[in-house]
């Protein structure tokens, strides 16, 4: 490996030390130290919430796997991935104004917060708090296991060494800055994403003598490479389109997303952050897909999808714009695991210390709860990485998918709808989260459609269904919403 | 406990289920519209399959604009602190 290549990802990583160390000033400083820690102070701009949105929601599969995927299926897997451009409006849109100002009346800090006074149950604070520790616990040790694999075969180190390389990168920063130092990072790591893609695009582009040129010899090997079916026919429109629920419209249902809907400072930011976050998740998911597929003909015969993006960077690119280029999935992978370790550790501290443990903590305690809490997590994420067990890579599979399923229509109906009660909410958590695990087990793509279809209708049904039956319970209840 | 905020949120959270259904329209029909016949005779939109142009450049750009112009014509700003509204 070049010199050349590992100077900018070294500057990148000395860049976002930085912003660690600065965070810290304002976390000492703060007179809240909840609401600084686990939301920065709810002073998130429009330019600052877009990239911690997309940053958070872009990961390791955006710039690995995903270019990977595009380079065997061909241009029907670039649509595919463009289903993930509501993911830039929609959430935003939707939770938008009405989130904001209900979690600031509720004084919340965490999706879980409002959830407990919305429905003011502790069954449901207990299952949401479960399988937000447990699935995205999971999905942390797999971006975990990403990180250290690139690191790994980026330097040359062994995996070890590279594991422990990303975990004190990332650790160090989150712990000390907490939510202010991730969303400034995200807005660092979120430029260098978009920045990178652009790159890597012209790039490959030109390597491949232009557009035209690319397109002739990839009809010229298989012409189901430019349809919008996949290289062998198999993504059918109806699977394409159900795709759209699970990576476009049910990301309003992950935690880790929806607890940014409450962290921004006005409406203005939210209008900003719309825009801008949609422009660059397209470009990313856009310019990434896009580039797995022009890789054929200029890279032919990889047979590792993960190694497409890393080869094809370093063959079309001098040295030094590869090492920026590569440093876009570092960024990527980095911003995914720090805002899933703040939100698991708010959840620990906020929810169950806080609620369960000891509810007249006074702020000392509260502050070195937080920075236990957090280090003990990102140890904990850090020591099964090094040999992840079964039962996590397991649970894994189902963290996105699964809590969408748990999370999108308490907080979508608790939000909108009056008459949602606990009992509906408790019946649709449980209802979303059993058939996910059991579809994806058992039946995967059911009838064509992809396995988060039928969970999302099944817990909406449900949900409205037991609300009603269980109306009259709650007649004198007076709901804020 | 009238709130006026929330007015202006409901109808913005109309106007997004709105966008993502243009959104999958236009993505949906140009993909399968312009993509279902036989590929050796596909037209072709700046050296991409015409389909692909429509549906993934154009019709992203088309969304982009067009949440710019949603965003300028219909979301209006709000107070998110309760004390800064009459009630």
């Amino acid at each position: 490996m070049h010199w050349q290549v590992i100077f900018p990802l070294f500057i990148f990583l000395i860049i976002i030390f930085g912003i660690g160390i600065w965070s810290n000033k304002h976390v000492r400083s703060s007179n809240s130290f909840l609401q600084e820690y686990f939301l920065g102070g709810r002073e998130m701009g429009g330019f600052i919430l877009a990239m911690t949105m997309i940053a958070t929601y872009g990961s390791a599969s955006s710039f690995i796997g995903g270019p990977g995927v595009a380079y065997n299926k061909g241009l029907g897997w670039v649509l595919l991935a463009m289903a993930q451009l509501p993911a830039g409006y929609f959430v935003l849109m939707i939770l938008g104004k009405k989130f904001a100002i209900i979690a600031r009346r509720y004084q919340a800090i965490t999706l879980i917060d409002f959830l407990r006074e919305r429905y003011n149950s502790h069954v449901i604070v207990i299952l949401s708090a479960i399988s937000i520790i447990v699935f995205l616990f999971s999905a942390m040790m797999a971006q975990w296991v990403g990180g250290a694999r690139l690191i790994e075969s980026l330097t040359g180190l062994n995996y070890t060494a590279a594991l422990f390389i990303f975990a004190a990168s990332v650790l160090i920063y989150v712990i000390i800055g907490g939510f202010r130092a991730v969303a400034l990072t995200d807005t660092v790591q979120g430029s260098i994403m978009v920045i990178g893609t652009v790159i890597l695009l012209i790039g490959t582009i030109v390597a491949g003598g232009g557009i035209d040129q690319i397109m002739t010899s990839l009809v010229a090997e298989n012409p189901k490479l430019v349809t919008p079916f996949g290289a062998e026919g198999e993504l059918t429109p109806l699977y394409v389109s159900t795709f759209w629920i699970l990576i476009g419209v049910g990301v309003v249902g992950l935690p880790q997303i929806a607890v940014r809907a409450m962290s921004y400072k006005d409406s203005k930011s939210m209008h900003l952050a719309i825009i801008i976050g949609t422009i660059a998740i397209g470009t990313i998911m856009f310019g990434m897909h896009l580039i797995g597929v022009l890789a054929r003909p200029v890279m032919p015969g990889i047979e590792i999808g993960d190694k497409v993006m890393p080869l094809l960077t370093l063959k079309v690119l001098p040295p030094f714009l590869a090492g920026i280029v590569l440093a876009a999935p570092m960024a990527a992978t980095m911003s995914t695991v720090n805002a899933l370790l703040m939100l698991v550790s708010s959840t620990v501290v906020k929810d169950i210390y806080l609620n369960y443990v000891k509810p007249t903590a006074n702020d000392g305690e509260i502050k070195r709860a937080s920075f236990i809490v957090t280090t003990v997590i990102g140890l904990a994420v850090v020591v099964f990485a090094l040999n992840p067990p079964d039962l996590l890579v397991w649970l894994n599979l189902f963290a996105f998918g699964g809590l969408e399923a748990v999370f999108i229509w308490s907080v979508v109906l608790g939000l909108y709808w009056k008459k949602a009660n606990k009992y509906g909410a408790i019946a649709s958590m449980i209802t979303g989260m059993t058939l996910y695990i059991v579809i994806d087990r058992f039946y995967p793509s059911i009838f064509g459609m992809h396995t988060v279809t039928i969970p999302i209708v099944a817990s909406f049904i449900i949900f409205v269904i037991v609300s009603y039956l269980t109306a009259n319970k709650f007649k004198d209840e007076k709901i804020f919403i | 406990m009238k709130d006026q905020r929330f007015k202006i949120a409901h109808r913005e959270a109309l106007i997004g289920i709105g966008l993502v259904i243009v959104n999958f329209a236009i993505w949906y029909g140009f993909a399968y519209g312009l993509g279902s016949g036989d590929p050796t005779k596909y037209t072709y939109v700046w050296g991409f399959p015409a389909w692909f142009f429509y549906s993934c450049i154009a019709g992203t750009a088309f969304m982009i604009v067009l949440i710019w112009l949603v965003l300028k014509l219909f979301f209006k700003d709000v107070p998110f602190e309760d004390g800064e509204v009459d009630e």
